[in-house]
């Protein structure tokens, strides 16, 4: 008889070893608790030495858009659309919280190497609590955006509550990346070295301050890829929903949504497939 | 007649080996001992079928690979890339062997010299630390006694004690029942809602026990230096942690102090370097560390 056999005997279990997915998801559902309050917590100090506050949780995001719109309005010339100053908050606000939640993610397990080294607990509440304090910082970013929409002219409209259900979509495709993201670093930690390059170039091909249709009417072919495009894609549907006379094809709800499943259900295999790796002292 | 010294011998190179200098770093790992899979003994661990075993640790092996520092950049640095292996990696095996089971009831005394291998032990019994080979069978989870990682010293004590209490398991009701016993133990009662970077080291301790110390255990790690703060705190904490043993399942005690552990535990495990050198009875194995060491 081996020892394992022998263990099992006596109802022992291997330590450290890999959950079930099943139970390893209801055993991160029962520390839903823990996530929510980490991710306050973080919020709270994340700003807290600051002398203007919370208030730089709004304020960064529209310097952002001040200053892209500026220099892209400049630049694009004639061919920025109507409404331009609406479709740039939009989209950088959103956009916004795609990086935050990516580059949180990619450091969610190795910048936490003391937590995960002292308490066994599922890792996977580490990049869920980093996409939920996202989630949280951009509440009030999500109201900011509409004041700033109706400043610039923009009439409310019931559609604009329809910005809910994308938000829950759009937190799904990130708590995707952001596990993907946690993973790799823990193999890689250049990751986060080029990390950074990887999230400007998702800005800039993401049509955040461009309309693809208007910019790349010349290739065809690159628009048609656009509408595969997640981030484009959300984008795309949230400008429809909030602008004044911006239209969008309803099919973007479908690519969005398989793209985040897609991300998710990747992720958090891909993530729990390690879950024994994370926090090895070497 | 004396044959009159020939320096051409001494200065032609073509008669000497070439100079070589000493390899700063080598290649060669033949130092390290490797196990083979072959050489690791399967299952020889004898369980005592009248007593409920709680915690078996079948001969446990545990290696870190380590950045040797010194190593060669340059040409060296881009051949690392090309051929991973040649790294300037070594090996430490910190554990070679350890096979035991812990039963129900016991309290287990850990001893050896610094840099003997019992934390790395204690921290691959709670599944911390991953081993190379071998296995650690138990119960349930065991739990070290510690929480600091979790809390946030920008926040204030009171916001520490929910989510340390949530990051040990507890849910929000446990949490609310305990935090008025939690900052009357760590005596903080004026200070509570200041941020905890404001607390001393010494405060801000016995909040991080108070938090640890609130938690039940089956089976139960407590590392030596748990005892904190001043005089009284460290006499009131200790007596906690004997209560704490008291209820645990099963409790493994790692000091340097002989007579706590002569005075807690009712079997002792010695490490030495690695390898399991004696285990039994604390006073004959402590007796037996005492007469190695002098």
């Amino acid at each position: 008889m081996t020892v394992a056999e022998e263990a099992e005997k006596f109802g022992l279990h291997r330590v450290g070893a890999r959950p079930s997915l099943a139970s390893y998801l209801k055993q991160t559902w029962e520390r839903r608790e823990f996530i929510y309050e980490l991710a306050k917590a973080r919020v709270q100090k994340q700003n807290q030495q600051n002398r203007l506050g919370m208030i730089w949780v709004v304020l960064k995001p529209t310097m952002n858009a001040i200053m892209y719109g500026v220099i892209f309005g400049v630049l694009q010339g004639d061919s920025k659309g109507p409404d331009f100053p609406v479709f740039v908050v939009i989209g950088v606000f959103l956009f916004e919280f795609f990086t935050s939640s990516m580059n949180g993610g990619a450091k969610s397990i190795t910048g936490n190497q003391a937590l995960v080294q002292s308490l066994s607990f599922p890792r996977l509440t580490l990049p869920v609590a980093q996409v939920t304090q996202n989630l949280l910082t951009l509440m009030p970013m999500v109201i900011v955006m509409f004041i700033y929409a109706m400043i610039l002219g923009t009439t409310p409209k019931w559609s604009w509550f329809v910005i809910i259900p994308l938000l829950m979509i759009f937190s799904v495709f990130n708590m995707g990346i952001a596990l993907i993201c946690a993973r790799i670093t823990v193999h890689i930690r250049d990751f986060t070295q080029i990390l950074p390059l990887i999230t400007r170039m998702l800005f800039y091909t993401s049509g955040v301050l461009f309309s693809v249709d208007r910019i790349l009417n010349h290739w065809p072919w690159l628009v048609q890829i656009f509408d595969f495009h997640p981030l484009y894609q959300t984008l795309q549907i949230a400008r429809a929903m909030i602008m004044n006379d911006a239209t969008y094809d309803p099919f973007a709800w479908i690519v969005v949504s398989v793209w985040a499943l897609l991300a998710l259900g990747f992720g958090l295999i891909y993530f729990w497939k390690a879950e024994e790796l994370y926090g090895r002292a070497n | 007649m004396a044959v009159p010294i020939s320096f051409d011998d001494l200065i032609n190179p073509g008669l000497h080996p070439e100079y070589e200098p000493a390899p700063i770093f080598s290649d060669d790992t033949s130092f390290i001992d490797v196990v083979k899979p072959e050489d690791i003994k399967s299952s020889t661990l004898t369980v005592d079928e009248t007593r409920q075993p709680v915690v078996m640790v079948d001969n446990l092996h545990v290696k870190y690979q380590v950045f040797s520092s010194g190593k060669a950049v340059g040409t060296a640095g881009a051949r690392r890339l090309l051929q991973p292996k040649m790294r300037g990696v070594r090996t430490v095996h910190a554990l070679q062997g350890i096979s035991f089971v812990a039963y129900e009831n016991e309290s287990i005394g850990i001893i050896g010299s610094n840099g003997s291998g019992k934390s790395t032990l204690l921290r691959a019994i709670t599944g911390l630390t991953p081993p190379a080979s071998g296995a650690v069978y138990a119960r349930s989870r065991p739990s070290l006694l510690g929480v600091g990682a979790a809390l946030i010293p920008d926040l204030s004590g009171d916001k520490n004690i929910t989510l340390g209490g949530l990051a040990l398991g507890y849910n929000r009701q446990e949490v609310e029942t305990m935090r008025e016993e939690i900052t009357k133990f760590a005596e903080l009662e004026e200070f509570i809602d200041l941020p905890m970077r404001t607390y001393s080291s010494g405060m801000a301790a016995r909040l991080k026990f108070a938090i640890a110390a609130s938690k039940q255990h089956d089976i139960l790690i407590v590392d030596e230096a748990l005892a904190v703060g001043d005089a009284k705190f460290r006499k009131r904490s200790e007596a906690k942690i004997r209560e704490i043993r008291e209820n645990a399942g099963t409790v493994f005690l790692v000091s340097h102090s002989m007579n706590s552990i002569k005075e807690t535990c009712n079997r002792c495990i010695w490490i030495e370097k690695g390898v399991q050198k004696m285990d039994g009875d604390p006073d004959t194995v402590i007796k037996a560390y005492q007469q190695h060491k002098k």
